[in-house]
């Protein structure tokens, strides 16, 4: 088992675990907010804030990458701020790769989720609220757990887009073994060398593994939050 | 317990503008659909923001377009009956029950045991809304609405969405919340027979002004009310007791005016009952008549006389210490004499009063 991946291979696929892990978890309240606010609000600005959730999803990936770049590198007015006032540093780290596939994942997740939240009767929230809970309340007692089942599918559907997430990624922190070199990255980096394919080949097993393990793990959830909400 | 209603609100092609008030007991606004109802009722539990006006219950603003005032939903307390019930899908029956009673300030509410009792949902705590008929759905929500502990309950048609047999089904448990219960009721109706069983004050709405309003009984038997209600549904609510079940079938009843026969009434000898008896099936004689299928047969004294735009004339008629309603035709009341003052036997045909009809008073 050890010598059908190097450790080399392992530390890719651990690594994009971890990022696409990291990249679904601080995502996800962000997204539901978004998601919330663009369901139930009508405001100035609102195509705005959709345009630019979606973004990512109709740019090409490399021009993504180049903006975190220019924004988030090192000397990008965002990552300056960010490394000198918490030592925080995106570009050629891992952290970098989990933002660009947070950000890739966002249009996504928030699609799932908004989608979830529109089907909620928001006649629902109103008999919450003639009960005596405040707007927060109704949200956390009436709206979340109804829309449960579509948290979960962005989840999953954004843990997905992050575990592929290849263009943006490569660009802005690029493909460094053990630091920066996802998954892709690496069957990228195989395909790249002579007599490299077998490798690929294993890799590219691994990641139709996770993928089926994720889209498994995300019916049986879903359907046990259906049927937990659905009662009867 | 009052609450004072004073609104304007418009919307395009209509303008709500209505001011009454709704004393304790169960205030019925009455009116076709489109005069205005769930308008109002929404304005009371603050889901639709008026125009202008003032909503004050017990000298508490709710609303005050003046003041700037306008009370969160949530912080009125009051609870809201909603036609479609609108119960929380993710939770079980006792959830949702329950759920008012996180919100709600401590104090002596309703206890769990009496409402469940008083609903007959016992058997349902265990079960979800979508495990539940709509007569039982009805039911928990009214139980929901009166756990949050409010100062008032708003019904808005809570019986709209069910057919006859259910709505017979729901009458009864909400003669009991009328009944033993000391929380004031506003509820908006279209159907005046579930009116007269359970109103004590009408407020009778059409496009969107009050047209009446007025206690129930002085209401429900004041002729110049007829047209605002309806011709064909008019009728005046008698106090009686049910003396016994007879051998035929047939329940022996005590008015102020005399005994009455209906049809089986469903409930114990001793009960205090409110019969509504329609205007058009009571007949007027002026003596008493004999040979005659008519079991009822009341003395009366005429009260009003109104006669309509039409060949039909109301009568009113002081029978004991009630009063009936009378729907006769004008030639009849001419060819009888009939004025005020005037002597007359009011006959009521036992059949003609349904088991709807005759509802529980406390």
């Amino acid at each position: 088992m050890t010598d059908w991946l190097t450790p080399e291979d392992w530390r890719a696929v651990a690594l994009s675990l971890r990022v696409s892990f990291w990249a679904t978890v601080v995502s996800l309240p962000v997204g539901i907010a978004v998601a919330y606010v663009l369901a139930r609000y009508r405001f100035w600005g609102r195509q705005l804030l959709n345009g630019l959730v979606h973004l990512p999803l109709i740019l090409p990936p490399v021009v993504t990458g180049y903006l975190l770049l220019l924004t988030f590198g090192r000397k990008g007015a965002v990552g300056a701020f960010l490394d000198q006032a918490f030592g925080l540093v995106f570009a050629f780290r891992w952290t970098g790769a989990a933002l660009a596939a947070a950000v890739m994942a966002f249009p996504l997740m928030v699609r799932a989720i908004r989608m979830a939240i529109e089907a909620v009767d928001p006649r629902l929230e109103a008999a919450a609220g003639t009960l005596g809970a405040s707007r927060p309340w109704v949200f956390v007692t009436v709206t979340l757990p109804l829309i449960l089942p579509g948290i979960v599918a962005g989840a999953i559907l954004g843990f997905a887009k992050a575990m592929g997430e290849f263009g943006a990624t490569i660009t802005f922190v690029a493909n460094i073994p053990g630091q920066t070199q996802t998954l892709p990255s690496a069957i990228y980096a195989y395909l790249q060398v002579p007599g490299g394919d077998a490798a690929a080949f294993r890799l590219v097993l691994v990641a139709i593994a996770i993928a089926m393990l994720a889209l498994l793990l995300s019916e049986w959830v879903g359907r046990s939050v259906a049927r937990r909400i659905a009662g009867a | 317990m009052t609450l004072d209603v004073r609104l304007r609100h418009a919307f395009a092609g209509f303008t709500l503008d209505v001011a009454f008030t709704a004393p304790a007991g169960v205030t019925a606004l009455f009116g076709r659909s489109g005069s205005g109802k769930t308008t109002v009722i929404n304005a009371v539990a603050g889901l639709l923001r008026p125009d202008a006006g003032r909503i004050a219950s017990d000298g508490r603003v709710l609303f005050d377009s003046a003041g700037g005032v306008n009370v969160a939903v949530h912080r009125r307390r009051l609870g809201y009956v909603f036609q479609d019930a609108r119960l929380f899908p993710h939770l079980t029956v006792r959830q949702n029950l329950l759920y008012g009673r996180w919100f709600a300030p401590r104090g002596p509410g309703e206890p769990l045991e009496r409402v469940l009792d008083l609903l007959g949902i016992e058997p349902l705590l265990a079960r979800r809304p979508g495990a539940l008929s709509g007569g039982e759905r009805s039911r928990v929500a009214i139980g929901r609405a009166l756990l949050s502990n409010p100062a008032m309950l708003l019904l808005d048609e809570p019986m709209a969405a069910l057919d006859e047999a259910r709505k017979a089904e729901i009458l009864p448990y909400l003669e009991r919340l009328r009944d033993e219960t000391q929380v004031p009721i506003l509820f908006v109706s279209h159907a005046i027979a579930e009116v007269a069983r359970l109103a004590t004050t009408i407020v009778v709405l059409e496009a969107g002004h009050v047209l009446r309003a007025g206690p129930a009984q002085e209401m429900l038997s004041d002729p110049a009310a007829v047209p605002a209600l309806g011709i064909r549904e008019a009728g005046s609510v008698l106090a009686a007791r049910l003396v016994r079940h007879e051998a035929d079938g047939l329940s022996r009843l005590e008015t102020s005016a005399g005994p009455l026969w209906l049809p089986h009434v469903a409930a114990d000898p001793g009960a205090m009952l409110r019969v509504r008896i329609a205007a058009q099936d009571v007949m007027l004689a002026l003596t008493r008549p004999e040979g005659i299928s008519a079991l009822n047969i009341l003395p009366a004294t005429v009260t009003v006389v109104r006669l309509g735009e039409g060949p039909g004339a109301v009568v009113q008629l002081r029978a004991g210490t009630d009063f009936l309603l009378a729907r006769v035709t004008r030639r009849s009341a001419e060819a009888m004499g009939l004025a005020v003052g005037g002597r007359v036997f009011a006959v009521i045909k036992s059949v003609a009063v349904a088991q709807s009809d005759v509802g529980g008073a406390g």
